[in-house]
């Protein structure tokens, strides 16, 4: 348990819809003891120590009355720099919040990958939050304020003007910066997989 | 109706200032949500399959084998796939500093571990039976014994955490987080079925348990 792999993407197989449909299994909280089995040393590394291009993504978590959650674990999935899944890129981000609800993410920006209808999406990264709290992992995306190719995004155009600024990571020291509110006036907008 | 409990279920008090309130927008499933992270080799070493053998000796408790598939919706088997899990020990404590259950820690269970699933989705753990556990949500509270599992599948849309629990649970009438599930289908596929044929004779109990994460949609997005 000392690193990851670093091997291929898996990607979704195209195969014909089967006629078994099994129910899913429900979700249940992480609850509060998830550090005993989920953080791992390298996992806020998307990318390693050193990269060139790489920088922080920081930001800390809180709830409806501002507290900080101090029991959260932010998982992040992009592409690479060049808007591709697999080769060495390991693209996944994994870091529980500390005392002070921060948590930390170390990559470097994703590329362009095809949008809907055709063009591309603004560079973004897919982001899940699990809390004591949360029955369901909240799903959200971080895009970055210093990219042009925000305007034409056309998940960023799905959501209400006066909230898109809450998916918008801002330059900050030696990297973004991009809080979580789970509830309250500055709700982050969650979205619906 | 959604199989997965409601974000808001104020029974379970920790949602009511955690649980977003607004309505979550839907999402276009594109390249990002229909890939997922390869983690497997180099995370995962054999040991961390069995949970009953930590700092050179046995852990105590009802040691059990805890087995299933992890599967996707339309029915096919998630080879590969991370199964993390972390669980209280015999006695109902966790590893954890925030636990301040009156229980002993036993030195010799681990707390967690985990494995990746074979060719057929298929998972195996060794553990002990994990007890119940107090909690603070309401006077007298009780978990019933449950073990967390996580699991990754081959995309963003499958990842899941959930709660295992254990046939005829005497306290799951009395439990929020089980009851938040929406119906009683739902919250018996979060019960393992006791399994007379993992059994190890003079050794372990064995419970099995299948995980069915939802299936991969076929978008014309597959292919970049």
């Amino acid at each position: 348990m000392n690193g990851f792999s670093s091997g291929s993407v898996r990607r979704p197989r195209v195969q014909a819809p089967e006629a078994t449909q099994l129910p899913e299994t429900p979700s249940q909280t992480v609850g509060p003891f998830l550090a005993i089995g989920l953080p791992w040393p390298e996992g806020p590394l998307v990318v390693p120590d050193g990269t060139p291009g790489a920088f922080w993504i920081r930001g800390d978590v809180r709830d409806g009355g501002g507290e900080v959650v101090q029991d959260a674990l932010v998982e992040t999935w992009q592409a690479d720099p060049d808007g591709r899944f697999g080769g060495t890129f390991r693209g996944f981000g994994r870091c529980p919040t500390d005392e002070r609800g921060r948590y930390a993410i170390h990559t470097r920006k994703p590329g362009p990958v095809p949008a809907p209808a055709g063009g591309f999406q603004a560079p973004h990264i897919d982001v899940s939050v699990f809390a004591r709290g949360l029955l369901q992992r909240v799903v959200t995306r971080i895009y970055f304020a210093d990219e042009p190719a925000n305007a034409a995004d056309p998940i960023l155009a799905s959501v209400p003007e006066d909230r898109r600024t809450t998916l918008v990571a801002e330059r900050d020291g030696d990297g973004y910066h991009f809080d979580i509110r789970l509830q309250g006036p500055d709700e982050t907008v969650f979205f619906d997989l | 109706m959604s199989v997965h409990p409601p974000l808001l279920s104020p029974a379970y008090k920790s949602t009511v200032l955690r649980a977003p309130r607004r309505e979550p927008i839907p999402l276009p499933h594109t390249l990002t949500e229909l890939t997922g992270p390869a983690l497997g080799e180099g995370l995962v070493i054999a040991g961390d399959a069995d949970l009953t053998a930590a700092n050179g000796g046995e852990a105590q408790g009802q040691r059990i084998i805890v087995h299933g598939r992890v599967l996707d919706s339309g029915g096919r088997p998630v080879p590969d796939a991370l199964v993390e899990v972390w669980q209280a020990n015999a006695g109902g404590r966790y590893r954890h500093s925030v636990d301040r259950h009156d229980a002993p820690l036993d030195p010799h269970f681990a707390g967690g571990g985990r494995v990746l699933t074979g060719p057929d989705g298929e998972y195996r753990f060794v553990t002990v039976k994990p007890g119940a556990y107090p909690w603070g949500n309401h006077p007298n509270a009780w978990r019933p014994a449950h073990i967390h599992f996580s699991v990754f599948g081959h995309a963003f849309t499958q990842r899941l955490v959930t709660q295992m629990y254990f046939p005829g649970d005497p306290l799951f009438r009395y439990d929020p987080i089980f009851n938040a599930v929406p119906d009683d289908r739902g919250r018996r596929r979060l019960i393992a079925d006791f399994d007379l044929s993992a059994t190890v004779e003079a050794w372990a109990l064995g419970f099995q348990w299948d995980i069915v994460l939802r299936g991969r949609e076929a978008t014309p997005m597959e292919t970049p």
